[in-house]
């Protein structure tokens, strides 16, 4: 709201007006209008108490918290990606990681709070627990977990652990989240039960209910195809047929590739029963892709390649994700992946707890994390937190990946959940397993 | 004034009632189509639709409603289009990303948050010449000058703080602590609060300035929530906020819960929740103080609403995803 000033405002009503008469009068109209809205401001607003408090300022020199948080990671053996057109991504999660580092100490800053980030970060060879074991003996009790399910509860069972926070930002596995959970243990990255419930409530609203599955056997494969069924037994769809794809991973390395799998996969998908959609489980992505075009009937891809589930995705731009899809890039010369986003996020748990709650202690913030207070921001559009009953961080779903606009962001309308609607993707309260010692 | 006569004056008055909103000019930015719709306030026809740089969310006017500021965010400019022939004339290099901005009561300098690169820019409005970069939290957005030009106020969306700047010295002087996602800040027309708006956090914080010498004491002395049967807690979202006329109500469009609630500003409740358009986020009042315009970025329009009877009148189409209102007389 601008104040007017008298000769301003008949300046700018000659530019306007024709009526020579109308020049003078309209200031002379709204003028004492205005003085009276001036006025009426006065005692509209609330008593100001009279309180000299010498109160420290934000920006006054307090005694810094310092917070250090690892990244703890191992350099597993990632498949490559299908295409030679694409690059293998280095440094998935770290950079994210390093993001969070600097806008944590650039808000930090502002409140008396700082932070370090240790990489440790062990070769394919190397001993990620007895890192471990060497950073608890030197004090570190908060983790960004860059682990395979193994090493993470290797990690989480050390004795020095025991009071520790360790941020799951890589797993899917879910077993973290029922039997095999841990009370020092939090999930930022989705589980496949969540992903595969993300998916299955958008087919359901798409009302294509019959899923073909194809797949391979991998550990994680199981885990996702179990989750499928699972959702479908929850939300009304049905597996068709369940196909294990047997056909060895070598066209990468043919000339003429695409010749031998355009004949292949409609080979493969021919003896499905009816299907609305082709449900692909493949977390190696050794064949996922094909299935794209290709498939004997003319169906829909989704899974772990077409359509996916993901806490990020390329194409995501909403409730200012685009901070994010420009910041990560800045610094690591590359676009954000997935993991990026959930280690950003989990050390982001820590950084906003310490500095909402003042308290620096990993006793101390779990408490917070796990209280009605936590709300955490990124890029959602709804505040996140995490369940109690085992420590998955309850989030809204992207579904896009190859898509240049994501398709849709899970829970879809009409999932009702009598709490948190989000609690309809992954393990509820009444269905958990988890037991926390 | 004396030099007319009361029957002049009378007539023109007939004149004026007959059209209320006289020649009243309305601004809408259209962040998807790099464009700013111009509508004639009484008929809500489009006048002009002007090309703008890329992306353009943040609109404010010149006090002396010459200039119209357009921040281009993925421009990475801030267009200047001259009100009377509605032409950008020139161009501001605001820094990069600029989101939402302040000018102060001469008009002499302006205040642009730099949502990239955390930082708040104060520009020389005529020279274009940048007087300083003051850093503050990730994602500045909301940017607001108290109306003794004294303070500006900087919303950072991921930090979750307001930042207080003091204009003489240019330098942060108090950061204060809200809930997440402050996407706008606005002093009361008594500059004895400061209301910052939480789109994530679905609250709006309260702070005390009634120690106007000392920005440090400045405190969250008071959190205002929403609440609507049938509508999830989550879509109740506050994102700009804007106070009629005479300060005692505030309208703050409430994003995907698809209405604007108004808030009684001497007791913080809200008094009422009209239905608006698809994700509301910014408005603005027409300059007596009788309507309210918000633009519906998901449902491509505008919503006029009218300030006395709290009713949504109509709706006007506008440009894609359109994002900030701004008003001239």
């Amino acid at each position: 709201m601008w104040t007017l000033s008298f000769g301003k405002l008949s300046e700018s009503c000659k530019a306007l007006v024709t009526l020579i008469v109308l020049t003078v009068v309209v200031p002379a109209l709204i003028a004492p209008a205005h003085a009276e809205a001036e006025d009426a401001a006065g005692p509209a607003a609330a008593p100001a108490p009279d309180k000299a408090a010498p109160a420290v300022s934000g920006g006054g020199k307090t005694e810094m918290k310092t917070m250090r948080v690892v990244y703890l990671g191992k350099e597993y053996p990632e498949p490559l990606p299908l295409s030679y057109a694409e690059k293998p991504v280095p440094n998935k999660g770290l950079e994210g990681a390093r993001l969070m580092l600097k806008e944590a100490n650039q808000a930090g800053n502002f409140v008396g709070h700082s932070f370090e980030l240790v990489e440790a970060v062990v070769p394919e060879d190397g001993d990620v627990v007895g890192k471990a074991k060497e950073l608890l003996a030197a004090g570190d009790r908060f983790f960004l977990a860059d682990l395979e399910p193994d090493d993470l509860l290797a990690v989480a069972d050390l004795p020095d652990a025991k009071d520790a926070v360790i941020m799951n930002i890589r797993s899917s596995a879910t077993k973290l989240r029922q039997e095999d959970c841990r009370v020092n243990v939090f999930h930022i990255i989705p589980d496949y039960a969540m992903r595969a419930d993300a998916l299955a409530q958008y087919l359901i609203w798409k009302k294509w209910p019959r899923w073909f599955v194809i797949r391979r056997e991998t550990p994680q494969d199981q885990d996702y195809l179990a989750q499928v069924k699972r959702s479908a037994a929850r939300f009304g769809g049905k597996v068709v047929t369940d196909k294990v794809y047997d056909l060895p991973p070598g066209a990468r390395n043919l000339d003429s590739g695409h010749q031998q799998i355009q004949a292949q996969i409609p080979m493969e998908t021919e003896e499905a029963s009816d299907h609305d959609v082709v449900w692909v489980i493949n977390s190696d992505d050794d064949f996922g892709d094909y299935l794209l075009y290709r498939t004997s009937l003319p169906r829909p891809v989704v899974g772990t390649q077409g359509l996916q589930a993901t806490a990020w995705d390329k194409s995501y731009t909403e409730s200012g994700a685009m901070h994010f899809q420009n910041a990560i890039p800045r610094i690591a010369k590359r676009p954000p992946v997935e993991r990026d986003y959930t280690a950003w996020l989990g050390f982001r748990s820590l950084a906003d707890s310490a500095m909402k709650s003042g308290k620096t202690t990993p006793k101390e913030l779990k408490a917070y994390m796990l209280s009605d207070e936590f709300r955490l921001e990124g890029f959602k559009g709804q505040a996140m937190s995490f369940r109690t009953w085992d420590h998955q961080m309850r989030q809204p779903i992207i579904l896009g990946g190859g898509t240049r606009v994501p398709v849709s962001t899970s829970p879809q309308e009409g999932f009702l959940h009598p709490t948190n609607l989000t609690d309809t993707l992954g393990f509820d309260k009444p269905e958990t397993k988890c037991k926390f010692k | 004034m004396t030099r007319f006569s009361l029957a002049a004056i009378s007539a023109a008055a007939l004149l004026l009632f007959a059209s209320p909103s006289f020649a009243m000019t309305i601004f809408v930015s259209n962040e998807k189509d790099n464009t700013i719709t111009v509508l004639n306030g009484e008929t809500l026809e489009v006048i002009k639709t002007i090309k703008t740089a890329r992306r353009p969310r943040g609109i404010i006017l010149s006090p002396d409603y010459k200039e119209l500021f357009v921040a281009a965010g993925d421009g990475d400019i801030m267009d200047v289009i001259d009100t009377k022939t509605l032409e950008v004339t020139r161009q501001l290099e605001s820094g990069p990303d600029p989101e939402l901005m302040a000018v102060d009561s001469k008009g002499d300098t302006i205040y642009i948050a730099n949502e990239d690169d955390s930082l708040v820019t104060i520009m020389d409005v005529k020279s274009g010449e940048v007087l300083a970069e003051v850093p503050v939290g990730v994602e500045p957005e909301g940017m607001v000058v108290s109306s003794d030009d004294r303070y500006t106020a900087a919303t950072s969306e991921s930090t979750s703080m307001a930042h207080i700047i003091d204009n003489g010295s240019k330098a942060l002087v108090a950061n204060v602590l809200v809930d997440s996602r402050p996407r706008e800040a606005k002093f009361t027309k008594d500059n004895k609060e400061l209301w910052v708006s939480s789109e994530v956090g679905g609250t709006i914080s309260v702070i005390d300035t009634s120690n106007w010498d000392d920005p440090g004491s400045w405190k969250v002395t008071k959190k205002i929530g929403f609440e609507v049967q049938g509508v999830r807690p989550e879509q109740l979202q506050p994102v700009g906020m804007d106070f009629s006329a005479d300060g005692k109500l505030a309208f703050v469009p409430l994003g995907p819960s698809n209405r604007v609630a108004v808030i009684d500003t001497a007791t913080k409740e809200v008094k009422d929740y009209i239905l608006v358009g698809q994700r509301p986020w910014h408005g603005e009042l027409s300059p007596d103080g009788k309507k309210y315009y918000v633009a519906n970025g998901l449902t491509n329009d505008l919503t006029v609403i009218d300030v006395e009877s709290l009713k949504a009148e109509k709706s006007v189409p506008v440009g894609r995803l359109p994002w900030g209102v701004a008003i001239m007389p």
